[in-house]
């Protein structure tokens, strides 16, 4: 047993030395491309106070942005703030940047996760489902359906699922987080969760074809194998062998597939929450983007890193760890 | 064996057709003059007819033609963008697999980064630095885009150098120059062709996405995200033409030329030819 954690200290050490220097390689490259930007940051900063301002006071800002210190100076700056946990003042919203990412991360985050449990549930139903009709007319049908939903792009799905339910059906809201004109206080729990179904729908088809595929593929293999065979042999029916073979060889990889998958999933986010108006992080990255709001902008491509990051560190550790095959090859 | 024969011949009529439908969409788009998307308000919001089989949109343009004009910005972003891309590819994963064990580790370090933003978010912020338009969205697909295929590269390039075939080049004094022009790149030109086309239609894609954004192409130009970011101001009014028409057609063509990568790798793979 102590093998296991010494391992696992291991494997966390290495991981977490990488998991480092990529988080600041990917400050370093972002602030880089902000600086390059054509866009001026106290010109937009000035903007968003919408009142006039005085040579002097511009000066002011210019010298709190520091402005004339050379990058190099100034993105260590940024850095040991951003290490002492000020990520600046959001130039959109006038607040904190580390409050706006706290507060829409929660809302991402309750989108995420069930479109993250959606998708794996049903990919894995449905793969486990194809690989056990191979060949066959289910399989075969539900293997188009999968390859035509990995063309779909998310945003279009959104639209789609926004017309036919919330449009024409009117079963769903249209859009946000909330009904609108009420405090955050009012709003019940099964509100937020009536505004959450058709965002977490459309985001969770964005993983579920690359899971479902994957899952008949495996499926496929163990069938395929002698054990299998034998245990057809024995008289086994398709629902025995699922549970007793398939399942156990087949969970581990689609879980550490669906641990990686977190890039795509808050890429998916950004376009899911634009189109249903759902204030979340992505619609917040994609308003900094488009209002030059640097420090917010910086703010949530760090966070997405780590974010992505958190989830191959998961899915390392799934794999080294919990998967008795390689546990063995390396005791 | 006459069998055999008709496959591969039929496998190949079809790569053809596939080539030339997408080449007449693409023309097709490029020959449209702007005259003719200009419309009038007179037609603005008309449902799908005869004359106009997409509908107008809210301007009383045209919705067909701007969507095929849309493909074809699409399709010029995709063919930029997943050469690129495809270069850069094979030049990593060579270099990757015959550099040594430090530039290996090196450029693994760094397609982790790549891998580490999610690409979303990294298209958002070049766009943002290059300014948006169309420059900034070729180069944020462009080096978004070469990961998968420069892992395959490096596995191929890997397993290609175990061959006897290499090593006996070797023994008769070949460089490594020579070798790698001579047997690694001949070796390699199917999984780049094939790779370059399974590369468009995720260009295309997210072309559109950041589009939809509104980081992608300026609002004047036909795109698809623009035209269906455009569709959903109007979507509570009932004009579900502009919404679906226009999606319809870019999923469509992605299809297509997913379809078109499948029967150009069933032509070159021995393995698959053969079957």
């Amino acid at each position: 047993m102590k093998g296991t954690v010494g391992r696992l200290a291991c494997l966390l050490a290495g991981n977490l030395v990488k998991i480092l220097s990529l988080l600041l390689a990917v400050s370093l490259i972002a602030f880089v491309l902000v600086t390059a930007s054509p866009v001026d940051p106290v010109q937009q900063y000035i903007l968003g106070l919408g009142t006039a301002v005085s040579p002097e006071q511009r000066a002011q800002i210019e010298a709190y942005w520091g402005v004339d210190q050379p990058p190099v100076q100034r993105y260590l700056s940024w850095l040991s703030s951003v290490l002492h946990g000020d990520l600046g003042v959001s130039s959109l919203y006038r607040r904190p940047v580390a409050e706006i990412l706290a507060e829409r991360f929660g809302n991402s985050l309750a989108l995420m996760v069930s479109a993250w449990v959606l998708s794996g549930l049903l990919g894995f139903g449905v793969g486990c489902a194809m690989g056990l009709f191979r060949d066959r007319w289910p399989d075969r049908l539900l293997k188009k359906v999968c390859y035509v939903l990995s063309s779909v792009p998310t945003f279009w799905l959104g639209l789609l699922l926004l017309l036919i339910f919330s449009v024409w059906l009117k079963w769903f809201p249209t859009g946000f987080s909330s009904p609108i004109g009420l405090t955050q206080a009012e709003v019940t729990l099964g509100q937020r969760i009536y505004h959450l179904i058709l965002p977490a729908v459309t985001l969770s088809f964005l993983s579920f074809s690359n899971i479902a595929l994957h899952t008949r593929q495996k499926v496929i293999d163990v069938e395929n194998s002698e054990y299998a065979l034998f245990a057809r042999a024995r008289g086994e029916g398709a629902l025995t062998r699922l549970f007793r073979h398939d399942l156990r060889n087949v969970l581990l990889p689609a879980l550490t597939l669906q641990f990686s998958s977190f890039a795509e999933l808050f890429g998916g986010s950004v376009l899911a929450e634009n189109v249903f108006s759902y204030p979340g992080l992505g619609s917040a990255a994609a308003a900094a983007g488009l209002g030059g709001d640097v420090p917010l902008l910086l703010g949530i491509t760090l966070f997405s890193a780590l974010f992505v990051c958190a989830g191959n560190l998961i899915a390392n550790l799934l794999y080294g760890v919990v998967d008795p095959r390689i546990r063995e090859v390396e005791a | 064996m006459r069998a055999l024969a008709n496959r591969r011949a039929r496998v190949l009529a079809l790569a053809i057709l596939l080539a030339a439908v997408l080449a007449g969409v693409y023309a097709l788009g490029l020959l449209i003059p702007e005259e003719a998307i200009a419309g009038s308000y007179l037609q603005a919001g008309q449902a799908p007819s005869l004359s106009h089989p997409f509908g107008t949109d809210a301007l009383g343009r045209d919705l067909l033609l701007r969507t095929l004009k849309g493909l074809s910005t699409s399709m010029t972003v995709g063919i930029a963008a997943s050469l690129i891309s495809a270069g850069i590819a094979v030049l990593v994963g060579i270099a990757s697999a015959i550099g040594s064990r430090r530039v290996d580790a090196g450029i693994n370090w760094g397609i982790d980064l790549v891998m580490g933003v999610p690409h979303t978010i990294l298209v958002m912020l070049i766009s943002f630095a290059l300014g948006r338009g169309l420059k900034g969205l070729l180069v944020g697909i462009a080096a978004t885009h070469w990961c998968s295929l420069a892992r395959l590269i490096r596995a191929e390039v890997l397993q290609l150098r175990g061959q006897p075939y290499v090593a006996v080049s070797r023994k008769l004094g070949k460089s490594s120059a020579w070798i790698l022009v001579h047997h690694l790149l001949p070796h390699l030109m199917p999984q780049f062709l094939v790779g370059l086309i399974l590369l468009f239609p995720h260009a295309i894609l997210h072309e559109a996405s950041v589009s939809f954004l509104g980081f992608g192409l300026p609002p004047e130009q036909p795109a698809i995200g623009i035209i269906l970011s455009e569709s959903m101001r109007y979507l509570s009014a009932g004009q579900w033409w502009s919404a679906v028409l226009p999606g319809a057609a870019l999923v469509l063509l992605v299809l297509l030329v997913d379809r078109l990568g499948e029967q150009v790798r069933r032509v070159l793979d021995p393995w698959s030819a053969q079957e």
